[in-house]
Parts: structure tokens; C-alpha cells; sequence
């Protein structure tokens, strides 16, 4: 079964989502609505639920290890991971814990690669109030879209109210795309001029969002390569910022990985997380042909899990990252 | 992370010297670590399977006597090979005769293809071009406006309809606009797209069609994986692009994505863009590329970057001392300065061969701490401690310890880490590379990280 938003996200004392008042909508744009939202299920249900088949594992031998690591290996994996998997599950085989059957070595493989994938596992935390979420990442990998989902999830699933922090305020035309995202997802905006501080963007937001009784504060950051020193410092100020007001704050901090990322998304994970603590990644663009593999070194080396899944460009193209159906996604044929 | 190719080679065929030929196995467990250093470079398996099987065929029975050992010796061919695969220098745009010249754009989302467009724009104006851009991202939200500040800020004239027009037509009456215009370039920026969209990917053929571009340009993010092929193919197929830009090369990413796309698709890449400003823009050197990935250091770039910094004439005395062994800490001092005006440490680490994988010089802060502190010992020196500092004994070590406010354990390190660096230095400049391992030693430690144990030969 899949992971339901529920299940990943923490409200604490908060009521729940449950019904929520959902305004009249016209038949058409209902029916629009929901087609859209069927046309997702379908695609992430392409990317998700074709599984490795068996037939691998028909004949167990060097072959079939090889042939194991080079599916890894395309799914960028990365060299590591792929040998402690494969290592493990080869060890088990030749032990006899796991029977020499295509069926039980492919569902024990299927396991490992869900465990792996479950490392560090544990909800968004949203239960402060006003609970709030930065969003972080390298540049063009999904942060502001990831918002815009994000927001729209919160109030349709669970009825919370939501204001935007457009801090990314160096890209050309950054909180034009941001209030736009806002707009389709029901949220308030709050920005700065452009090349303003975002740290004072972030503040301006908790302010309004206190002021409004609002539930969640998402903070979108420009993006920038890891590699930027004073970039990331500049992020970990605006950390700073926010922890002035809520010393326990950002209560939730995701860092948004590109599926197509190789192997550098580890350096990226990890250095982001060096600088502003991340307690989870959004691996975005599933919907593409990238398994999206290095999501599986990250949290085997840094203990960062995924926690969300983008899967296209549309509201609602987010869904709770769900261990068991990743794994089974990342050698489909 | 990875440690540096030329270290394993070199260690995995070091008794290999004495019997002067490589044998079929030693080139194998040679196969072994180029093989993985490729892939942790993002070089699509594949394409790394058909790479080392051409190798091992030259590698078999080359003459390694007269190389200085047979791991470097590997290392020549693997970058040989690689410069070669990457493609010769001097792969140049398609420009009209008379008209403008029209290039489109296209690649997957979030690959810069805006910044691009902002960017080529520029260099064509840098050549006294009249360029204008076409606005044809209509779905993603403020894509419109992102190119019409930074085509702006370009000095192009951009060509807009908003969002509400066809991605097709936009790009034909901007075509018709920057004919009666009479611009020289015309660069259309078309939306992100995943490959496997058709009904995107049609639109794109079909932009293609109607503006007859002279040249299609595929942007490549340097940090995309395995797919990187797929994604080539796909776009060559619809799209018949001519050429390759990569871009966010001014991360650490080691960029086999390049090399992939090359190597499937046979289109150079023509441009290397590497960073948010609009001048952070260049032609693509593949030799450089090359021996990026495999983790050798942007030597060259290193090179170009000092020139800016320091006198030839410095430079050359400085080169004649090292070679006679005459070099100070006074010199030191002064070469150190000259290293940190040339920017952030974590930069230039970056491009020396070996450091790349160093953990102890990866971490900026530290460095620069550290360099503050060098700094301060030699300053608490007296000159002629400086020029010879064989003379500075126990009570000459406490006395600058307490003159830098340092410990005298760290005076102790820097002289000995002088003495080091002389002997390095010394057979630099008589013509011969340090081995990783001193360098290592230098950066005072000799970290190795596990190797993965693959299956696979
Ligand atoms: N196919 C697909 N495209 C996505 C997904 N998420 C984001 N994108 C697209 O990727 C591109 C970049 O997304 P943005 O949200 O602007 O990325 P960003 O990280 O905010 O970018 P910067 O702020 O410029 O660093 C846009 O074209 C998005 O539509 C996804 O899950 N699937
Ligand atoms: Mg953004």
C-alpha cells in the first residue's frame, strides 16, 4: 500500500485534515480537476508500480550479479551502494537464507533496496504553529514547483493554511513564478524587492503568518550549487533569521534532488546539509525516465530519506515517497 | 568519495615497471579502476564498457620502460583516449550568410536553458552582434519575465507574446520580426521538457521546422547521471541537435554526462556554462573536460587563472630558485598571497590534480584559518630565519610560537611541511609532477578512501 500523506506528515496537537471546506466549483473546472488528477495517478503509477522481473533471477549465477550491479549502476545507484547490496543479497543467496528462486531472491532484493531506501525515516514535522518548512536545493531542480505542490497537498489533504516566503530574491522573475504557484494553490504570498535580503523575506513571512493565525510558512531559496561558499552561508544566515523568531525553527528543512542527478547529488546532500541541517529530500522529475538512485546513497550514507516525490508539473504531481514502491520502481524493465 | 585514478593506477601497477610490458591481467585490474573512476564520474555505463574495451586493446603490450612508471604511463593513454572521444578543439556555431542566424534551444527542465539563451546572447554581443530573443517557455509560470530581465540585462531585444500564444507561432513571428529587423542572431528559448513527452517534443520539431534553425543547441546539466544518454538520444532524434552547452560546470560535479552525449550522439559541446552571471560563459575546451573527469585537475585553467594573477617575471625567478633549491619562506609568504587573490581556496583546490579528493583541504574555513596562521608564524620570523630556516632551533620555535600567538607544535609542522615542499618543488621544476602521494603527505595526512568492491572486471 502506498504511503498516504497522512502517514508523513506530523501535525501534532492540530486537528487532523479531515473534511475540508472545499468552495463550489464549477462542473467543468471540477471535471478538469479531477481529470488532471487521474492523468497523474496514472503516470506515477507507470513510474512506480512496473516491477524488476523475475526472470533475472531464473539462473543464479556471476551473470546475474553483474547484470544486478549494472542495473544499479544505471539507476545511479553509485559504485558504493551497489556493492553492499549486491554483496548482501549475494550472501544471503549462497547461505541459504534467501532460497535460489527467482521469485524470493527478486522480493529479498526488492527488500533490501526498501530498507536501504527507509534509512532516517520518520515524518515532516509540522506540528509547531505556524510549523516552518524551508525549501533548499541546487538551481533548476524543483524547489519553487515543489512548493507550489506542497502548499496545495496541505490544504486539500489536511485543511491547513499556508503562506509563502519568496526569499529567493537573486533569480530574474523568482517571486513572479512563486506568486503565480500561490495563486493556483490557494496560499498567501510575501516577498521583497528583488535582490533584497531573504532573510528579512523569511521574517516578514513568520510575522504575517503569526498575524494570520496561518498553519505552515514554506520559505523558497534561490538555488545554488553547493560549491558556493558564500551562497551557503548566506542560506545558513537566513536560518539564522528565522530561528530569531522560532528558536526551534525551520521545523522542517528539504532539500530538492533532480531524478537525473548522478552521483554528485551525494556531495549536494550533503553539503546542504552541513549548512542548514536538512531533514529530508523531495526527489523530483520521476516522471522522466531517471530512477533517481542516488536518493538511496544519500540515505545510506547521510541518513537523509526522501520524503516526497515529484512526478510532473501540475498541483498535483506530489506524492509521499514510499519505500517499498520505490524500490520496486528502480529496476522495472 | 572517490580518491584520485592516477593514485590507484599507479599502486595497482607498480610492480609492473620491472618487467617492462603489461600483461593482460595487470591492465585488467587497471581496467577495473578506470572502469569505477568513470562511473563515479557519471559516465554512462555503457558508454564506459565500450571505452575500456578500446583501451585494453592499446593498453595490451604498450612498452612501459621508457615511461617513468607504468601507472603514469596509463594515465597518458586514458587521457589521450578521452581527449579524443571528447573531440578535437575547435568545433565552431553555423552561422547564416546573409539573414539572421537563428539557434534554438531545447533540453530537459531546469537544465539553464534561459540563463543560456541570456548568456549566448551576450557573447554574440561581445561581438558586436544585434541579437534578439525569442520567449517561447509559455507553460512554466514567469518564464517570460526571467527572460526578459536577463535578456535585458544581455542587451538583446527580447520577442514576447506572453503566455497565451502558441510556442510555434511565437517563434515564427519572431523570426519574421527579426528578418525585417535585420538582427544578426536570433536565440529562441523553448520550455523544459522531459524526452519521453511526445506531445512537447512534437511542438519542439515542429518550432524546428518553422525556423529552420542554423544551429540546435541541447543544454546538459553537468551533474545529470545514467540518463543523460536516453535523454541525448531522444533530443537527436526530434530535435537533430548540432551541439551540446553544459552547464553548471562551476560545481564539483565531474560531468561524465559530457562525455556520454558525445559519445552517443557524436555533437560536440560548444559551450561550457559556469555560473548565475551573465559573462560566466565560454567555449567548451574538451582536452580540459577530459581530465576533469577523471579527476586530474583543470591544470590548465589553474594556469590561465595564475597568469592573470602573477608577474612572469616573479614567476620565473621564483621557478629558478625552485629549481636550484633556493626557495624561502619568505618566498612562500609571498606566493601565498598571491594564491589567495586569486579567489576562494575551495576554487582553486579544486582544479590541482589529487587535491580534488583531499578531505583536509576540502573544507574552505579550515583552510583559510590554517593559511591565516602560516601567515602569522612566518611574519613572527626574522628575515634571516626566513631565507634559511635550518638555523631556527628550540628556543627560536618558542619564541615565534608566542610571536604568532600559535603553538609551537604548529611552528614545528610548518617547517617541516617547508622542507617538504622544497623537495617537491625542486623536482617540479625540473620538469617532473609530484606523485599524489607526496601531495597528500604535504596536505598532511594519506587518506584513502574503501574501494568498492565490484563484480564486474
Ligand atoms: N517533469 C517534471 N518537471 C518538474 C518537476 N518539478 C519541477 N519541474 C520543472 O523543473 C523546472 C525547474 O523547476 P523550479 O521549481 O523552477 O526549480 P527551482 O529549484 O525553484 O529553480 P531555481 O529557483 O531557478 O533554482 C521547471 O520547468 C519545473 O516545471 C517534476 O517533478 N517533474
Ligand atoms: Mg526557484
Amino acid at each position: 500500500m502506498a504511503t498516504s500523506w497522512q502517514e508523513i506528515v506530523d501535525l501534532g496537537a492540530r486537528q487532523p485534515g479531515g473534511v475540508v471546506a472545499v468552495e463550489e466549483e464549477a462542473p467543468e473546472q471540477r471535471r478538469g480537476v479531477f481529470r488532471k488528477l487521474r492523468e497523474s495517478l496514472s503516470k506515477s503509477r507507470q513510474a512506480l508500480t512496473e516491477e524488476i522481473s523475475a526472470s533475472l533471477f531464473d539462473k543464479i549465477d556471476d551473470e546475474t550479479w553483474e547484470l544486478l550491479e549494472e542495473a544499479l549502476i544505471l539507476a545511479d545507484v553509485g559504485a558504493p551502494t551497489t556493492a553492499a547490496v549486491v554483496e548482501k543479497l549475494e550472501q544471503e543467496v549462497e547461505s541459504g537464507a534467501v532460497p535460489m528462486d527467482g521469485v524470493a531472491v527478486r522480493d529479498r532484493l526488492i527488500e533490501i533496496l526498501a530498507e536501504v531506501a527507509s534509512t532516517g525515516r520518520a515524518p515532516m514535522d509540522l506540528s509547531a504553529e505556524p510549523a516552518i518548512l524551508m525549501m533548499v536545493g541546487v538551481n533548476g531542480t524543483g524547489k519553487t514547483t515543489t512548493i507550489g505542490k506542497i502548499a496545495w497537498h496541505l490544504s486539500k489533504e489536511m485543511g491547513l493554511s499556508v503562506v509563502m516566503a519568496a526569499a529567493d530574491t537573486y533569480r530574474a522573475a523568482a517571486a513572479e513564478q512563486l506568486e503565480t504557484w500561490a495563486e493556483r494553490a490557494g496560499a498567501e504570498l510575501v516577498r521583497g524587492e528583488e535582490g533584497s535580503d531573504p532573510g528579512a523575506v523569511a521574517y516578514d513571512a513568520i510575522n504575517a503568518a503569526r498575524a494570520r493565525g496561518a498553519d505552515v510558512v514554506i520559505v523558497d531559496t534561490a538555488g545554488r550549487l553547493h560549491t558556493q561558499t558564500n551562497l551557503m552561508e548566506e542560506l545558513a544566515k537566513v536560518r539564522r533569521v528565522i530561528q530569531k523568531q522560532i528558536p526551534e525553527a525551520p521545523h522542517e528543512t528539504l532539500i530538492s534532488i533532480d531524478a537525473t542527478t548522478g552521483q554528485n547529488g551525494l556531495r549536494q546532500a550533503k553539503i546542504f546539509s552541513e549548512a542548514v541541517d536538512v531533514d529530508g529530500v523531495v526527489l523530483t522529475k520521476l516522471d522522466g525516465t531517471a530512477r533517481g538512485g542516488i536518493a538511496l546513497a544519500i540515505a545510506s550514507d547521510l541518513n537523509i530519506p526522501v520524503k516526497l516525490i515529484g512526478v510532473g508539473e501540475t498541483l498535483e504531481d506530489l506524492r509521499p515517497f514510499d519505500p517499498g514502491d520505490y524500490a520496486k520502481a528502480l529496476l522495472a524493465e | 568519495m572517490f580518491d584520485q585514478l592516477s593514485e590507484r593506477l599507479q599502486s595497482t601497477l607498480s610492480e609492473v615497471r620491472s618487467r617492462g610490458k603489461l600483461s593482460e591481467s595487470d591492465v585488467d585490474s587497471a581496467m577495473r579502476e578506470i572502469r569505477l573512476a568513470l562511473l563515479e564520474a557519471d559516465v554512462n555505463f555503457k558508454v564506459v564498457k565500450a571505452f575500456t574495451k578500446t583501451l585494453k586493446e592499446r593498453c595490451l603490450g604498450e612498452d612501459v620502460m621508457s615511461s617513468l612508471d607504468p601507472g603514469q604511463q596509463v594515465v597518458k593513454i586514458v587521457n589521450e583516449e578521452l581527449a579524443s572521444l571528447m573531440g578535437g578543439t575547435g568545433s565552431e556555431l553555423a552561422m547564416a550568410t546573409s539573414g539572421p542566424t537563428v539557434i534554438l534551444m531545447a533540453g530537459l527542465q531546469g537544465s539553464g536553458k534561459t540563463t543560456a539563451c541570456a548568456k549566448l546572447a551576450q557573447f554574440f554581443k561581445k561581438e558586436g552582434k544585434d541579437v534578439a530573443l525569442a520567449a517561447c517557455d509559455v507553460y512554466r509560470p514567469a518564464a517570460v519575465e526571467q527572460l526578459v530581465t536577463m535578456g535585458g540585462r544581455a542587451g538583446a531585444h527580447v520577442y514576447e507574446r506572453g503566455t497565451d500564444a502558441d510556442p510555434v507561432d511565437i517563434a515564427s513571428w519572431a523570426l519574421a520580426e527579426a528578418q525585417s529587423e535585420r538582427r544578426d542572431v536570433l536565440i529562441i528559448d523553448t520550455a523544459g521538457r522531459l524526452h519521453i513527452d511526445q506531445d512537447l517534443m512534437a511542438e519542439l520539431a515542429k518550432i524546428r521546422k518553422q525556423t529552420r534553425p542554423h544551429d540546435v543547441l541541447l543544454v546538459v546539466d553537468a551533474m545529470t547521471g545514467q540518463d543523460a544518454v536516453g535523454v541525448a538520444e531522444s533530443f537527436a532524434e526530434v530535435a537533430e541537435f548540432d551541439g551540446v552547452v553544459m552547464t553548471k560546470l562551476d560545481g564539483d560535479a565531474r560531468g561524465g554526462a559530457a562525455l556520454s552525449v558525445k559519445a552517443v550522439t557524436g555533437k560536440p559541446i560548444l559551450f561550457a556554462s559556469t555560473g548565475e552571471k551573465i559573462e560566466d560563459f565560454d567555449k567548451f575546451h574538451p582536452d580540459r573536460m577530459a581530465q576533469r573527469i577523471l579527476g586530474m585537475g583543470d591544470v590548465l585553467s589553474l594556469i590561465e587563472k595564475a597568469e592573470q594573477q602573477v608577474d612572469e617575471k616573479e614567476a620565473e625567478e621564483l621557478q629558478e630558485k625552485m629549481r636550484k633549491d633556493q626557495f624561502t619562506l619568505d618566498d612562500m609568504l609571498t606566493q601565498m598571497k598571491q594564491v589567495r587573490k586569486m579567489g576562494p581556496l575551495s576554487g582553486i583546490i579544486g582544479m590541482l590534480p589529487g587535491m580534488g579528493a583531499m578531505k583536509q583541504l576540502k573544507n574552505a574555513d579550515v583552510d583559510e584559518k590554517e593559511l591565516d596562521r602560516v601567515e602569522a608564524i612566518i611574519l613572527s620570523m626574522t628575515p634571516r630565519e626566513r631565507a634559511n630556516p635550518g638555523i631556527i632551533n628550540g628556543s627560536r620555535r618558542k619564541r615565534i610560537a608566542n610571536g604568532s600567538g600559535t603553538k609551537v607544535q604548529n611552528v614545528n609542522n610548518l617547517v617541516k611541511q617547508f622542507d617538504q615542499m622544497r623537495v617537491l618543488m625542486k623536482s617540479m621544476a625540473n620538469g617532473r609532477m609530484p606523485t599524489p602521494q607526496q601531495m597528500a603527505q604535504l596536505a598532511g595526512g594519506n587518506q584513502r578512501a574503501p574501494r568498492p568492491k565490484m563484480r564486474r572486471r
